[in-house]
């Protein structure tokens, strides 16, 4: 039997993949080319075809997992609009660096290097952030001063005019959300990637938006750049909708699953689980570079399970937890 | 990022891009609505469920 030219096993499998990746992706706004771009190489898509139609893929789930957001009011489309415009501008002087490293023949080794460091920087910041943050993090919508990073606080002590208020009670200068902006969407051309892991913590850590708010917001801005992206690929025939379909079947009901937790989990444990997803990325990525260096294939697949084991074990945590929280709150309001 | 050029030189190929992205769309707000429609249903139920009650 077969479905959009594809086995019936092939789709289950796809439906599955598209509900795990969902998981993740309406529980951190970051995930999708990550994880499906890689998977799709190693089942011998062509390049072309792996990156469009995992764009595609981010973009139909973005849609589904922003409006989840929204429904929860956790998308600030005035942050959003200022992000895509800062981020726009960053991303060409990315592929500019990019092309000028590339002239010199040092892309490839500097950028591998950037990708790892970054990746594994960030996740280490984070998860040690969150460890040390105890219980914090109570409020969803609205931030307690105490949780504000240190470095949020410093941008924001800049009162330079325009000042703009944002969701959760934060003002912050009209030019440090674009500088923000333009540095994470620079990273983001110069790394060719859609950027979530970057602008998810950096609007959190240097802007001070409440977690659930950033990872809204970040969806939000995922709607625009996977929706140029994958119609950029669409015009080069790399959008395979057979992929696409299935993938976002699965990964729809995944996004509500993953959106809804963030309102569940504690604040804390998101960004635990956050820091070790990058983590296992970082490793993932090292691992395959050194079997680029070596010319060792079977290191590419070592690099695919640990994304994929790790996308695994990190979206298993997230409903764990999950169900763990609605348990304790059935236990803390029951009478004694 | 933004690659005038394509916009610019879009025909024909330009039409069957933007209808492959709009099935993408449309699949989106299709499942959107309907797990939607599946979560007001039994969402209460299996949340209860979970609670353990």
């Amino acid at each position: 039997m077969e479905i959009l030219g594809l086995s019936l096993a092939m789709v289950v499998l796809f439906v599955g993949f598209g509900l795990l990746i969902g998981v993740l992706f309406g529980f951190f706004g970051m995930g999708g080319s990550f994880l499906v771009t890689p998977a799709l190489l190693v089942m011998g898509y062509p390049t072309r075809v792996a990156v469009g139609s995992g764009l595609a893929f981010v973009f139909g789930t973005s849609v589904i997992a922003t409006l989840k957001h929204r429904d929860m009011g956790q998308v600030d489309y005035k942050l959003g609009v200022l992000m895509i415009a800062g981020t726009t501008a960053g991303i060409e002087a990315g592929k500019e660096i990019v092309l000028h490293l590339e002239t010199l023949g040092l892309a490839g080794s500097i950028i591998s290097v950037t990708y790892v460091v970054l990746l594994g920087g960030i996740g280490a910041f984070v998860t040690y952030e969150a460890l040390r943050g105890g219980d914090g993090g109570e409020g969803i919508n609205d931030v307690d001063a105490d949780d504000i990073p240190d470095i949020a606080k410093k941008i924001q002590s800049y009162r330079i005019p325009p000042m703009i208020s944002l969701r959760g009670g934060v003002s912050v200068s009209l030019w440090m959300i674009l500088g923000v902006a333009f540095v994470t969407g620079l990273l983001s051309g110069f790394l060719g990637v859609g950027g979530g892991f970057i602008r998810m913590p950096a609007l959190f850590y240097l802007i001070g938006v409440p977690v659930p708010i950033a990872v809204g917001t970040d969806l939000f801005e995922i709607v625009f750049s996977g929706g140029l992206g994958s119609f950029l690929y669409a015009l080069d025939g790399g959008v395979d909708l057979s992929i696409v379909l299935p993938l976002l079947a699965g990964s729809a009901f995944g996004a509500r699953v993953g959106s809804a937790a963030t309102s569940i989990v504690d604040e804390d444990e998101i960004k635990v689980y956050f820091g070790l997803m990058l983590l296992g990325g970082a490793l993932a990525v090292a691992v395959r570079e050194i079997g680029n260096v070596y010319g060792i294939d079977a290191l590419n697949t070592v690099s695919l399970v640990l994304i994929l084991g790790s996308a695994l074990l990190v979206s298993g945590a997230v409903v764990y937890s999950s169900i763990t929280a609605l348990r304790e709150e059935r236990q803390s309001s029951s009478p004694a | 990022m933004v690659d005038l050029a394509a916009f610019t030189s879009m025909g024909a190929d330009g039409i069957d891009a933007a209808m492959l992205i709009g099935a993408v769309l449309l699949e989106a707000a299709i499942l959107y609505v309907g797990y939607g429609a599946v979560e007001e249903a039994f969402g209460q139920r299996v949340v209860e469920r979970l609670r353990g009650e």
